[in-house]
């Protein structure tokens, strides 16, 4: 396949425009169009707008899509809307890229200048006027929900631990994503230690960014780059073993989006892609198959709001935390029944897109707080943020709750080195 | 009855008889040019698109060859808004001889027609989708041309040079006393009215219908050999480039990216009838093979509409009457004073509509002959109005206009992206104009759904300016969709059904269309 960061080579996803029949279904159920007449919706920018673009980009709106991939996931003609706008959102960034999104597409970059300096780098976050600067600058909203740095990363975490059990089922691979190495630490050692107690020798192969970030921009080039070297990194690890993770959204990237919006049909990644899993889906899969020891589980006696990121949902796997978590004995799952969270990776940091994400949060975040306004529950990290910094609520990893019935700690308590 | 009083009557509303119109009228003539119907609603708007560069015909006919390049650019000149320059590809494939190429190229150079041999990798990277398998490449400068905005600007020009513009003027009767003409006899068909109109030249630019306007002087039969062919529009372009076989010309070698569409043809069956020009099954299939020859995976392509035109040939006596494609495309001026001993009466037949402006010249030259006049033509001189000087039409156009608007207007017709306003504009102009003469100037109702969403809503729009009564808009619906299907069955399949299928559910399930009351009488 030729690969040239430009619509007309998107042949796929451009080709599946003939599917739409203009039902309006994708619009119905457009989180963003909901709030706001700024989007044009996902069928204009998506299948109408396609049948325009060639040459110079016209129609800069598009940008206010935030990606979620609701469109394409409930159009019934199988139009791949959200790829062609993301495609075409490539096409438009090559000339007016803004440096905002080009920082916060690099989250290894971000990560790596953050660490070392976390009590200061959370201090200036949370102050007002370094923030306030910063909106101004490169254009990150003031009260936009970033990422808490960490004072250890997870690989000095897995190279320091020993495991609790000794290995009887193999091994595993995890891969932990940018955010669960440098920011979401606690959920990546929880998901080891389960894997480890329930009998698995976890391996964690040397991994760098998946490149979702950097593609959501529409920094294609480097989004393939990322993409293709993490395919590497992974098939490293010992071969034809399940790979696992607690970063929903980079799995679903190889798995399926690098391939669909960015045309990488590499051999590498289809085959890491092909055994790649959500942690949930995969401890779910077992517990089909009987091989997840369900009476360890200790009763926790909770009702929590599940919310199912966009991203997941894309993936068309359903929502398998919400069925593990319920063999939990006393936790009730109440589904948020919310389409988006409003973050869409790095779209409600945006300081023009600010309000639209909280917008679109909205209903997600009321929800949260008429269940259980201590503490919700979500698959990916940037939600995991924006969920936190919109309702107060502290919102952890479906993991988290496993980890506790299994008497490995506790759900709400970080595991390792958080400040 | 209506009396007009003219210098000329032009009578065919297409791109030639706008063009002799435009002509005469610069010249300082008072013309009135008549049409049955809207203005190129005949082979003028059911053509291919194609302004050619003459590449086409390099090898077969290179006189007509060199009047396309000349005239190419021209249009694009007067009539930027009309074209689209997107530059056209002739490519060799798998199945045609490399050596033809040879031929081409010095065809080309000898018709002065700009060709020039490229890499098949680079025609490959402009367009990705050709066959990969094509062993040679050319490069020309075809362009596409919207005739109904050609045709409209250059009426527009007529007018402002005095000229004035009578459609649905059906000319039934040419007048003469002895030997000269006098005047033709019209019907207005919008309101029965009988209208006639003195004048002492009549110029027939009827298309493939002259034969019956010569026969309506009086005149020996002239014989026009409607040249059938058929397009088929697929729903989005799968080329950005015109896309030629290089071969002698034949069917299906053509691929035309026009506006959001891009269109394969086309065919020719001699005809008789060009009242009634059928779209054989047959030949859709033969034009989507011929597609594929081109695009792999053109058939799985989305097929939108389907047409036919008559090319308006007239019968060459150096070629058989049933091999119309290689008669002489260029244009022929019928002069009655030799032929019928009646003057005042001129005929012109074949040409291109890449040519329309060239072939005015000649007619309206011939005429200033038979005067005695003569006036210097200044066409190809004059930019046409509604036009900016070198602003071509680029197919990210209405996107951009609706970006800008987006906030303010609404947008009617999805998949074509015509607006509200846009839609209330034009109407105000015709408040008589049906919705296919609304379409044709608008584009509304071509896209995709084929008026599935937007005709209902531009019937209500109508209706609530208070151009139409309500038997008259649901009339005028009915018409509406009744015209689209006849495109539309003949492509029927793949996702074309399932949007036919729910077109149906909305038009005939929810608003029951069919038992709507309407007018007794057809609506015009
Ligand atoms: C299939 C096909 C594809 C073609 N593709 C191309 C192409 O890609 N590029 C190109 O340059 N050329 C192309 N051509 C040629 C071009 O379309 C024609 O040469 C051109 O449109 C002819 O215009 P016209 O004005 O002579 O005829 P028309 O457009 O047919 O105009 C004749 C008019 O006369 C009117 N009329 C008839 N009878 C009466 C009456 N009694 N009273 C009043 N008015 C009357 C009709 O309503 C009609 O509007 C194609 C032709 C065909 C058939």
């Amino acid at each position: 396949m030729l690969e040239v960061d430009s619509y007309e080579h998107n042949v796929l996803a451009r080709a599946s425009l003939d599917h739409c029949v203009k039902c309006t279904i994708c619009e119905t159920q457009c989180p963003v169009m909901r709030v706001t007449p700024l989007f044009s919706g996902p069928k204009y920018v998506g299948p109408q707008a396609e049948r325009y673009r060639h040459g110079e980009s016209v129609d800069h709106s598009l940008d206010y899509c935030s990606s979620c991939g609701t469109c394409t996931l409930v159009c019934p003609q199988g139009v791949k809307i959200a790829e062609l706008n993301s495609v075409a959102r490539a096409a438009m960034k090559r000339d007016h890229m803004p440096l905002r999104d080009q920082i916060i597409s690099r989250t290894t970059l971000l990560g790596t200048v953050m660490t070392p300096v976390a009590p200061i780098a959370n201090a200036v976050l949370k102050f007002k006027p370094a923030r306030i600067v910063a909106e101004k600058t490169v254009g990150i909203h003031r009260d936009a929900a970033m990422p808490t740095a960490q004072l250890t990363t997870f690989t000095s975490w897995f190279k320091r631990h020993t495991p609790s059990t000794t290995p009887t089922r193999g091994k595993i691979i995890f891969f932990h994503g940018c955010a669960g190495k440098y920011f979401e630490v606690d959920t990546a050692v929880k998901a080891v230690e389960v894997l480890e107690h329930i009998g698995y020798e976890v391996v964690v192969p040397k991994q760098g960014c998946c490149g979702m970030p950097l593609q959501s921009n529409g920094i294609f080039d480097a989004a393939r780059k990322s993409v293709r070297t993490l395919a590497g990194q992974l098939q490293a690890g010992p071969a034809g073993v399940p790979i696992v993770s607690t970063a929903a959204s980079c799995a679903g990237m190889i798995r399926h989006e690098a391939r669909e919006i960015m045309g990488v049909t590499d051999d590498a990644l289809i085959e890491a892609g092909s055994r790649t899993y959500d942690i949930s889906e995969f401890l779910l899969g077992l517990a089909d198959k009987g091989e997840l020891p369900l009476d360890d589980l200790k009763r926790i006696d909770t009702e929590v709001c599940y919310h199912a990121p966009c991203q997941l949902k894309g993936q068309g796997m359903g929502t398998p935390a919400v069925q593990l978590l319920q063999l939990i004995p006393g936790v009730s799952v109440v589904e948020s029944g919310a389409t988006c969270c409003g973050i869409a990776g790095t779209y409600g940091l945006k300081k023009e897109k600010f309000d639209v994400g909280q917008a679109v949060g909205k209903p997600l975040f009321d929800k949260v707080k008429e269940v259980n306004p201590e503490l919700a529950v979500c698959d990916t990290e940037t939600c995991r943020w924006q969920i936190r910094n919109a309702t107060g609520a502290q919102v952890v990893h479906p993991i988290a709750f496993i980890h506790e019935a299994y008497g490995l700690g506790k759900a709400t308590e970080p595991k390792a080195g958080s400040v | 009855m209506r009396k007009l009083r003219a210098d000329v009557v032009v009578v065919g509303g297409g791109s030639t008889g706008v063009g002799v119109v435009r002509d005469a009228a610069m010249r300082g003539y008072k013309a009135i040019l008549v049409d049955r119907a809207d203005l190129a609603q005949g082979t003028s708007g059911r053509f291919h698109g194609l302004l050619h560069s003459g590449g086409r015909y390099v090898v077969s006919d290179p006189e007509s060859a060199t009047e396309c390049a000349e005239e190419n650019a021209i249009v694009t000149r007067i009539q930027p808004h009309a074209v689209e320059t997107t530059g056209g590809l002739f490519v060799v494939t798998p199945h045609d001889d490399p050596a033809f190429g040879d031929q081409f190229l010095a065809g080309a150079l000898k018709a002065k027609v700009p060709a020039r041999e490229i890499d098949p990798a680079l025609a490959l990277a402009r367009e990705p989708r050709l066959n990969p398998g094509i062993l040679r490449a050319f490069e020309v400068e075809d362009g596409t041309v919207d005739g109904w905005q050609l045709v409209w600007s250059a009426a527009a020009s007529a007018q402002a040079y005095g000229a004035e513009i009578l459609s649905y003027h059906e000319v039934v009767a040419v007048e003469r006393t002895g030997e000269a003409v006098t005047g033709v006899r019209c019907l207005n068909r919008k309101t029965g009215e009988d209208v006639t109109i003195e004048c002492g030249f009549v110029l027939n630019c009827a298309g493939p219908w002259a034969g019956r306007i010569a026969n309506a002087a009086g005149c020996q039969p002239v014989d026009v050999v409607p040249g059938r062919g058929i397009m088929v529009a697929m729903a989005h372009r799968l080329v950005n480039t015109v896309v030629n076989r290089c071969i002698y010309p034949a069917d299906g070698d053509i691929l035309v990216p026009i506006h959001t569409v891009c269109v394969i043809g086309t065919t020719d069956h001699p005809t008789t009838d060009p009242d009634h020009l059928e779209i054989p099954r047959e030949e859709v299939q033969q034009m989507l093979d011929a597609g594929e020859e081109l695009i792999p995976g053109f058939r799985d392509a989305r097929a939108v509409h389907a047409w036919a035109g008559a090319r308006p040939l007239i019968k060459d006596k150096h070629v058989a009457a049933t091999d119309t494609r290689h008669m002489s495309r260029g244009m022929s001026v019928i002069d009655h004073r030799e032929r019928d001993g009646l003057s005042g009466l001129l005929t012109i037949g074949g040409g291109k509509l890449t040519t329309y402006r060239l072939m005015a010249e000649h007619i309206v030259n011939a005429m200033e002959e038979q005067l005695g006049v003569s006036h210097p033509c200044r066409t190809a001189d004059e930019i046409c109005p509604g036009n900016v000087p070198g602003k071509t039409y680029l197919i990210t156009d209405r996107l951009h206009e609706r970006e800008e608007d987006r906030l303010s207007d609404q947008i009617i017709c999805e998949c074509e992206l015509m607006s509200r306003s846009m839609f209330i504009d034009l109407l105000e102009k015709f408040p008589q104009a049906s919705f296919d003469d609304l379409r044709r100037q608008l584009r509304v109702g071509m896209g995709p759904c084929q008026g599935g969403f937007c005709s209902s809503r531009i019937a209500g729009l109508t209706f609530e300016e208070g151009a139409v009564d309500i038997e008259r808009a649901t009339g005028l619906l009915r018409l509406f969709l009744e015209n689209r299907w006849i495109g539309l069955w003949p492509i029927l399949s793949g996702d074309q059904v399932r949007q036919a299928a729910l077109d149906d559910w909305i038009i005939q399930g929810i608003l029951d269309v069919d038992h709507l009351p309407h007018p007794a009488k057809e609506e015009i």
